[in-house]
């Protein structure tokens, strides 16, 4: 690594905010894991994060001490449950800056999140008094890009066939990044939402949105970013982002499945008509029709997850506990660490960014012609966890040319001995294939 | 694991160098040709396989793909097996193979059957991989239907 020296007076090295990760470690009991014989080396936290035991207790806590429904028991139980479904919106709601804990609503996952937008648009489309900036018709656009997880492409074309509305996106450079030449082109009058991903889970590029949400807010547009891989390893600032909504995820963030987040600016969630109906949304039901509750809970029919979302408040006192900014800057320093390593590995080639700058700790890459199939089989033979497939990205492996890709992804819990570790499994595959 | 009960030296010598690659027109224009292209949703590996036959005998089984060296291996057994067998004989070796990969590594597979497909009772071990192995396997019977042999045309996969 080179060396520069920093002029006094400017921000040093050393005032980065650090924490120890091997106390960190020792908070994940599947750390201590061996796989086929070897320490588990977990390099797919892009796929799903682990859980540190206080994430973990807080769950078994919730179902062993204060199990009982939400938001329509007036028993001591209901209370308790209520109020830590409750406080853990309000801990969500601090952790990305929201300016209203009603801003947050609860969802089952970033998928989930991304279609109740959607479902809003198609349903405001349907009712002759939608909020015009939720009416879709044929002519009006839609605008995502080609590094879209498929959670983010889908969505959108169902919606354009059921409005008649046009899917555009923009293309990726040969880098891995964003080409946004055609902006003023792509995003225009006719635009009505653009949903971007904030960093790709394929190519771990980190999109920088400001030119984009300037001319979404020129075109009087909404914009949606998907900071599912951004929110569990940065500081995520939603006044700061300057978006309409985001959405994440709570596994990929030391949380439990089957609880996500989907933020949007209070006017326009309290603009948007509801998407599932049944209970807990409802303001009054008569046989004749029913009127619906504020959100956030009007996005919330039927008893949601809801020790889940406790769990997920443990998990970002947590993450806040460490420190996101201190976090931040361990990826960076490991993914730049990762880079350098990998480059050292004959006929390794990256997809996306090859140097640790707008770009997160999730690297992927093909070994020669060696299928990433056989990549990670080779891996996980010796306790090296990896992704290997199209990452539910298909579009940028067509992008670039091939069928799949090996992907190695890294959080706070991740060593630079843990990607030596990977460096030393690619050669033995190299043996075996080569 | 061993690592050597999944990729046995059959296996990676059939994937660096596989028998009958290729698609080719059949030899008799008279006989009938199916031909079936199957994917891997999780992972994207791809296969074409197609049939050349007169109804009694496979004349030719060819393919082409891209993919792991568990599929593409696969594919080249399944070249090596099936080509110039007799329809009714070919299904029994198909069964066969479906059974091995089947049986999570309990199965113990008849070479006088299955000749080098012998060597993928490792695979069957591996669930997440019984898929990559199958899938010539699976594309071969819906192009064997569409040449007019075996499973019915209603049970072939679109």
């Amino acid at each position: 690594m080179t060396t520069i020296a920093i002029p006094p007076g400017m921000p040093q090295y050393d005032d980065v905010p650090r924490y120890d990760v091997a106390a960190v470690r020792a908070d994940f009991p599947i750390l201590g894991r061996e796989i086929n014989g070897h320490p588990l080396v977990y390099l797919d936290s892009a796929n799903t994060s682990h859980k540190p035991r206080q994430v973990l207790d807080v769950l078994a806590a919730h179902y062993a001490r204060h199990n009982a429904n939400v938001s329509r028991s007036v028993h001591t139980l209901g209370t308790e449950a209520t109020e830590a479904y409750e406080g853990a919106r309000a801990k969500i709601a601090r952790f990305v800056n929201a300016p209203s804990v009603d801003e947050v609503v609860f969802t089952k996952n970033s998928t989930e999140a991304i279609n109740v937008v959607a479902y809003a648009f198609s349903n405001a489309s349907l009712r002759p008094d939608g909020d015009p900036r939720f009416r879709l018709g044929p002519g009006d656009e839609i605008v995502i890009s080609e590094m879209e997880h498929h959670s983010n492409i889908v969505p959108w074309q169902l919606l354009a066939e059921r409005t008649g509305a046009t899917l555009r996106w923009f293309p990726v450079t040969d880098q891995g990044r964003l080409d946004e030449s055609g902006l003023t082109d792509l995003v225009n009058e006719r635009t009505k939402i653009v949903s971007l991903v904030h960093m790709s889970n394929i190519l771990g590029t980190v999109n920088a949105t400001s030119r984009i949400t300037a001319r979404v807010r020129e075109v009087g547009a909404l914009l949606l970013l998907d900071c599912s891989q951004s929110v569990p390893h940065m500081p995520i600032d939603v006044v700061d982002l300057d978006a309409d909504f985001i959405v994440f995820t709570g596994h990929k963030m030391c949380g439990p499945t089957g609880i996500g987040v989907l933020w949007g600016r209070g006017e326009l969630l309290a603009a948007m008509p509801p998407v599932f109906g049944g209970g807990s949304m409802i303001e009054t039901v008569a046989m004749g029709g029913s009127t619906y509750a504020p959100p956030p809970a009007r996005f919330e029919a039927g008893t949601p997850p809801i020790a889940e979302a406790v769990a997920l408040g443990a998990a970002v006192d947590y993450l806040t506990g460490v420190g996101m900014r201190a976090i931040q800057w361990h990826e960076k320093e490991l993914t730049a660490y990762a880079l350098d390593a990998l480059a050292t590995v004959p006929g390794l080639r990256i997809f996306g960014p090859e140097v640790p700058v707008g770009r997160g700790g999730t690297i992927s890459f093909a070994l020669g012609d060696v299928h990433p199939h056989d990549v990670g089989q080779v891996l996980d033979s010796l306790g090296v966890q990896v992704r290997v497939g199209h990452h539910c990205a298909r579009p940028v492996c067509t992008r670039f040319g091939v069928p799949a890709t090996t992907r190695a992804s890294f959080y706070l819990y991740t060593t630079t001995e843990e990607i030596d570790a990977l460096v030393a499994g690619l050669e033995q595959a190299r043996k075996v294939f080569g | 694991m061993q690592l050597e009960s999944l990729y046995q030296e059959i296996i990676l010598d059939h994937y660096k160098h596989p028998h009958g690659r290729g698609l080719r027109d059949a030899a008799d224009p008279a006989d009938q040709v199916g031909e079936a292209h199957h994917v891997n949703p999780t992972c994207g590996d791809e296969i074409t396989v197609r049939v050349a036959t007169d109804g009694e005998t496979l004349h030719d089984v060819s393919y082409d793909g891209m993919g792991c060296s568990i599929s593409q291996a696969s594919a080249s057994v399944l070249h090596e097996l099936l080509t110039g067998r007799g329809a009714s004989e070919a299904f029994e070796v198909h069964e066969a193979f479906l059974t091995l990969m089947s049986g999570r590594g309990q199965v113990t597979p008849d070479e006088d059957v299955l000749g080098d497909g012998v060597a993928f009772e490792g695979v069957a071990r591996y669930p997440a991989r019984v898929k990559c192995a199958l899938l010539p396997w699976m594309a071969f019977k819906d192009a064997a239907a569409r040449a007019g042999v075996g499973a019915s045309p209603t049970e072939v996969k679109a």
